[in-house]
């Protein structure tokens, strides 16, 4: 034990005493608490919440104790309001209202639906669009065994899309057709190949496919009877057919 | 230089020669002994004017029923003894057992109308056993009719058959059906295995093709075109009448079956290109087995064991035949080179039988004939040769014939033939025939 030992513990009782001091000092009264802010109150509706796409819907929102306002993909808005909206597609709108209270956030729900296809309505074909049809639209000629569009086939098939595209209206459908030699059953596919190739080749050139309908008639149906090359590449065809506007 | 031609000609001709007997066994007796069988003309067993028409039907049937057998030596009629039995009291064994006739077995009996009735007694008589010489000894009772005359010969026949060619059922009642433009238009007909009652089934008025008998023989499955797209049809022999099936709005080409009756293999586009599709037997459920670009087109079950199909596909450029598993998978090339199409397998499941122009293109030499081919070797013999152009080969139920269509005559017609190319008949003459099928039993 040496001198600073010794003096140590008086030195901590002094310490204690101003501290407990300090304690035992009166604090000043405390003050009452301000009352707290009224939580804000949102509500949100839209009518009709349900529309056909183009169609307007309005909101209408009332907010309390709300300093401020917003609403989801509007931005700020009034305290209370109302507002006419088209939404594309179905829509939440949510109302977000604060203030010193807190905040609040309500939401509606607008339901859009996609409008019905115009209903299609068959016109008669008549003998003026056979005619032109005949004259405008030509078949597409193949190769042997092959359902390849030939280089020298590409500007029919430009000009029949042509054709096609001044009447749009007009429905059409492909049939592929093979010559005499070759099998029944091979030939039925070859020339449903041929037929989608035909299709396939207009509707890169911008004729709309809906419009296209496909068959194959295989050797069943040929143009023509004769076994020579003339006659075998006549019946080596996709031909178009009118079927409807 | 000629002797050494010669030196490699004897080096290649026995291999030839065994190699014919070896790998190609379709059961038409290759290399095996025919039995050596006498058909004298059976003989009326009354006095009914009626007998006359009815006789000569039944010999008729029976004779021709034998002679395309594929199993035996039929003896030729010039070298019969004049005296020819009508029951076993009148058989006289050596006139029948030596030169000139030389037979082994003799088939006679008689035939007579009975009040309404046909009564027919047959025998198949073991001529170098005269100590027991019965094989067969048979008796018929039917309406008297000349349909009636006709089947009884086939039954007989058919027994002679299965006693004397090892046990496999004689092919005398089975049918075949087809396509005929004899009406107007394509319909599905169908006939006896000979060409004999050949019947319109289907009066659709549009373009059928592709018939397939079902296993059990009660419906034919087949194409037709409906508002301007071939879609599979069902034809029922019971009812006499088409039954529903649905339509896939899509190119839907050749169908066939199952050995079971419960699944039918098709080619559709319905899905874009033409593909290989399974479906029930109503057409329910299509599912997709291929999915290669360029037609697949005319699968065929193996009928052994269905667990397998043999089709046509265009994926390499001209069509070639390949088999499958039936779930799409282990896919093998089957032909190498030139045009290969319309597979039909064999009975026994060893054989598969096509139509292969084997040189193909625009003036090249040689025809498309029907060739056979030993699925596990790959080795294959050239069934015909007759020039015009040979397709849709379709086995027998006994795997000893083919019927297929060909143009040699002029028009396309339908013929059948021995699996190994001999004996090539017409079957047909009216209109244009063509597409048989040859029923399961």
């Amino acid at each position: 034990m040496n001198r600073y030992t010794n003096r140590y513990p008086a030195i901590l009782l002094a310490v204690v005493l101003v501290v407990a001091g300090c304690a035992k000092k009166q604090p000043p009264p405390p003050q009452a608490p301000p009352p707290p802010a009224p939580a804000p109150t949102a509500s949100i509706s839209a009518n009709p919440s349900t529309v056909e796409k183009g169609q307007q819907t309005q909101l209408t929102w009332r907010t309390e104790n709300a300093t401020d306002v917003s609403i989801e993909g509007l931005g700020p808005v009034d305290a209370n309001g109302s507002r006419m909206v088209t939404p594309e597609q179905s829509t939440s709108y949510r109302l977000l209202a604060r203030g010193p209270g807190g905040q609040q956030d309500a939401t509606a729900r607008v339901t859009v639906t996609q409008p019905a296809p115009p209903p299609v309505v068959e016109q008669p074909v008549t003998q003026t669009d056979e005619q032109w049809f005949a004259q405008n639209i030509k078949p597409v000629y193949f190769d042997y065994d092959s359902a390849a569009i030939r280089s020298d086939q590409q500007s029919v098939v430009q000009a029949n899309a042509q054709a096609l595209a001044q009447r749009p209206n007009f429905r059409v459908l492909i049939e592929g057709h093979c010559d005499e030699r070759g099998s029944t059953e091979y030939n039925l596919t070859l020339g449903d190949e041929r037929a989608r190739a035909v299709r396939d080749a207009l509707v890169a050139a911008g004729v709309n496919g809906s419009r296209i309908t496909t068959t194959s008639f295989g050797k069943e149906k040929p143009s023509c009877t004769e076994s020579n090359e003339a006659c075998w590449q006549q019946n080596r065809r996709g031909q178009l057919v009118l079927t409807g506007k | 230089m000629l002797k050494r031609f010669l030196a490699i000609l004897f080096l290649i001709l026995p291999i030839l020669a065994t190699a014919q007997e070896d790998w190609i066994r379709t059961g038409t007796g290759l290399g095996v002994e025919k039995v050596r069988i006498a058909v004298p003309d059976f003989k009326a067993s009354s006095s009914d004017a009626a007998n006359v028409e009815l006789l000569r039907t039944f010999n008729e049937t029976l004779f021709n029923d034998l002679t395309y057998a594929g199993i035996f030596d039929v003896v030729s009629k010039s070298f019969y003894p004049l005296q020819q039995p009508s029951n076993p009291q009148e058989m006289r064994f050596d006139s029948w057992s030596s030169p000139p006739p030389n037979a082994a077995m003799v088939a006679f009996g008689n035939l007579g109308k009975q009040g309404e009735f046909l009564i027919v007694q047959g025998w198949l008589f073991d001529v170098k056993n005269v100590a027991s010489p019965q094989v067969l000894g048979k008796q018929y009772r039917e309406a008297a009719s000349v349909e009636n005359a006709r089947l009884i010969a086939h039954r007989f026949a058919n027994e002679i058959i299965f006693r004397l060619g090892g046990g496999i059922p004689g092919i005398a009642e089975s049918k075949i059906v087809f396509i005929s433009s004899r009406s107007g238009n394509k319909e599905v007909w169908m006939m006896d295995y000979d060409g004999a009652g050949q019947k319109q089934l289907t009066s659709l008025r549009s373009i059928s093709l592709s018939p397939r008998l079902s296993p059990d023989g009660t419906r034919v499955a087949f194409t037709t075109f409906t508002r301007s797209i071939s879609e599979l049809a069902m034809y029922s022999l019971e009812l006499g009448r088409m039954v529903t099936f649905p339509r896939f709005g899509a190119t839907t080409v050749s169908p066939a079956w199952s050995p079971d009756g419960q699944t039918l293999a098709f080619s559709s586009a319905m899905r874009g290109d033409p593909e290989i599709f399974l479906s029930g037997a109503n057409g329910a459920s299509p599912k997709r087995l291929t999915a290669y670009k360029g037609s697949d087109v005319s699968p065929v079950f193996n009928p052994k064991t269905g667990t397998e199909i043999a089709f046509v596909s265009g994926r390499t450029g001209l069509p070639q035949i390949y088999i499958m598993h039936i779930d799409g998978t282990n896919l093998q090339r089957v032909t190498d080179t030139g045009y290969a199409v319309s597979p039909s397998w064999s009975p026994n499941g060893q054989f598969l039988a096509f139509a292969w122009r084997r040189n193909y293109g625009p003036g090249a030499p040689g025809g498309q004939d029907i060739y056979i081919m030993d699925i596990a070797s790959r080795k294959w013999v050239q069934l015909t040769h007759s020039g015009g152009i040979n397709d849709y080969p379709s086995w027998s139920p006994d795997g000893r014939h083919i019927v297929f269509e060909s143009t040699r005559s002029g028009s396309t017609q339908i013929w059948s033939m021995l699996a190994d190319g001999s004996q090539q008949r017409q079957l047909t003459t009216a209109g244009r025939n063509q597409q048989p099928n040859w029923s399961f039993r």
